[in-house]
């Protein structure tokens, strides 16, 4: 398909150079710093694409999550979350830094002399078996993004079959159990094994829920760039916006709730074995870093976000979901920083960072963008043959009215 | 003084009485309302309707309940009845914020429904509109345009040839007080 069969916002033309040049630039200054240090490179690329990753991840979740509750938001987001989850096998060559370097920064590639602890989680905790289960989660992810991606082309040539609707609806329902599954393990795998000794049954939830929230906001930063253009001027429509401005809203609090349930449980049961993971996280710098997490990823935009107004209209909306982009990040390093740094089980964890760990997820996530940018704009950017997306009578209320 | 309540125009289909409504308001006149078997959001819009408090006393309740389930369990825990749970402080906030969160919801949604109930003066027993026998459709298939004798601009001969001139109405009603 060549692009003179759709039209394409300019915006979108204007950011690929930017976004790759960025992203080439700010990545190869990293290269540099890794000549220094290839630990600090390693702890900073792992922290930015442990948040970057959750984007492709959160849209592949919300695109089955669509599929099986319908309705306009996921039509109007749908080629959005496709193009994200397509980006996945692009992840999978990022990440070979990690797989190459892990048993650098992972604890339990070196464990120490008599931390029986650690021994005893070898069979799972191994470079061999961990590096199988990540190159085994992509391939399942991108499996998941290709099939979406080629019924949706399909829906656009011939309409919507009973065929792809059931389609839809089978790998929708079991590609979701599959992929919290598989994320759970992820996430466990990339960020909780860093500090081996500790454990927490929610871990995989809260970072999903971030993935969602991730990839909620930063497609309504995005698709506010585009509204004004074909072929999007006619069919963001007020109360599709609303729509998503209340999923946002939803995903902080669910992720306030899921911290919480966590912090609840460890703070109650102040066991040796789980405590010291807030112990290092509510002390000393990281407690300050905590508490601006606490308010200002949760509570001053939970505040914010009650109006209405807010919600409903995208001008009002795109930079509150802008500032959620940038406190998903904050967060990611909240709760994996203090295990980078290496220190486990103190009072409190050292407060130093590198500021790789600025220019890596800065890098990581231009790139990203890019990537995302060049498969949004390889197919329509609204799905064709889409019963919620055609116009209606007296419901429709275009959002620039 | 007009003893009638108001003149009540009807369609056939949404989008004419959202037209009407928009013409109604251009035309200057204020005190009205539409009826739908379904909510119209474009339909609100067009009456210019002014915006709802309910959404104020909702958030009001919300803060009584938050403050007011955090403040007994202070109270019980810290003041009154203070127990050694575990070498767990007296005030043990993290555990309070559960029980605080559900107060907050309570209080939220009593004072929505309690706060809706008082301003919209539901339930009422008796409404003129009614005395319309066609206006039986508006809970089906019909859509309604009523334009109130208080209004200023109420006139009874050119508020009928005005609802009467609106495209799409089927028929313009006297509605009796």
């Amino acid at each position: 398909m060549t692009n003179a069969t759709h039209p394409v916002p300019p915006a979108l033309e204007r950011m690929l150079t930017p976004t790759l040049a960025l992203g080439v630039g700010a990545l190869a200054v990293c290269g540099l710093g890794a000549m220094q240090s290839v630990e600090q490179f390693l702890r900073s690329y792992l922290f930015a694409f442990f948040f970057w990753v959750s984007v492709p991840i959160g849209a592949l979740g919300l695109l089955m999550l669509q599929h099986l509750t319908g309705g306009r938001w996921g039509a109007l987001l749908r080629r959005f979350f496709e193009a994200w989850s397509r980006t996945l096998p692009f992840a999978f060559v990022l990440f070979l830094p990690v797989l190459l370097g892990y048993a650098k920064i992972y604890p339990w590639a070196h464990p120490a002399e008599g931390d029986r602890i650690v021994a005893h989680k070898a069979l799972y905790l191994n470079g061999a078996f961990w590096i199988g289960r990540a190159v085994f989660y992509f391939a399942l992810w991108s499996l998941f993004a290709w099939l979406f991606s080629k019924w949706s082309a399909e829906q656009d040539r011939d309409g919507l079959t009973p065929r792809l609707s059931s389609n839809y609806q089978a790998l929708g329902g079991g590609g979701l159990v599959a992929l919290v599954l598989s994320v759970s393990f992820a996430s466990i795998d990339w960020g909780m094994s860093l500090n081996p000794h500790w454990f927490s049954t929610i871990y995989g939830v809260i970072y999903l829920v971030g993935a969602a929230m991730a990839v909620m906001a930063l497609s309504i930063v995005l698709l506010a760039r585009f509204a004004h253009d074909e072929p999007f001027l006619h069919v963001v429509r007020k109360d599709t916006i609303h729509d998503l401005g209340k999923l946002l809203f939803a995903f902080n609090m669910l992720w306030a709730y899921t911290n919480l349930s966590q912090f609840l449980i460890i703070w109650s049961g102040n066991l040796p074995e789980e405590i010291p993971f807030y112990l290092a996280r509510v002390n000393g710098a990281w407690g300050a870093l905590g508490l601006f997490v606490v308010l200002f990823h949760f509570v001053v935009p939970y505040a914010v976000m009650l109006s209405r107004d807010v919600k409903r209209s995208l001008r009002l909306l795109a930079p509150v979901a802008g500032w959620l982009v940038l406190m998903r990040l904050v967060d990611t390093y909240w709760m994996i920083g203090p295990d980078l740094a290496g220190h486990h089980g103190a009072e409190s964890a050292a407060f130093h960072p590198h500021w790789m760990d600025v220019l890596a997820p800065v890098g990581l996530g231009a790139l990203f963008v890019h990537l995302f940018l060049r498969q949004l704009k390889s197919r329509p950017l609204v799905p064709q043959h889409e019963a919620e997306l055609e116009p209606e009578a007296a419901h429709a209320a275009p959002a620039h009215a | 003084m007009s003893a009638l309540h108001g003149l009540m125009a009807e369609f056939d289909d949404p989008k004419a009485v959202v037209e009407a409504a928009e013409a109604a308001r251009m035309a200057g006149y204020r005190k009205m309302d539409a009826y739908s078997p379904y909510p119209i959001e474009a339909l609100s819009e067009a009456l210019a309707l002014p915006k709802s408090h309910v959404a104020k006393i909702c958030l009001a309740g919300g803060i009584f309940g938050l403050v007011a389930g955090y403040g007994l369990q202070y109270w019980s825990s810290v003041i009154e009845y203070p127990m050694n749970i575990g070498g767990r402080p007296f005030h043990s906030w993290v555990a309070f914020i559960p029980p605080a969160y559900e107060t907050t919801i309570l209080f939220a949604a009593f004072s929505a429904v309690l706060g809706m109930l008082a301003l919209n003066g539901l339930p009422q027993p008796y409404h003129p509109v009614f005395n319309v026998p066609a206006f039986a459709g508006a809970s089906r298939d019909k859509f309604f345009l009523c334009i109130e004798a208080e209004d200023p601009l109420f006139d009874v001969e050119k508020t009928r040839a005005f609802l009467a001139a609106q495209p799409g109405v089927a028929a313009v009603a006297e509605v009796q007080p």
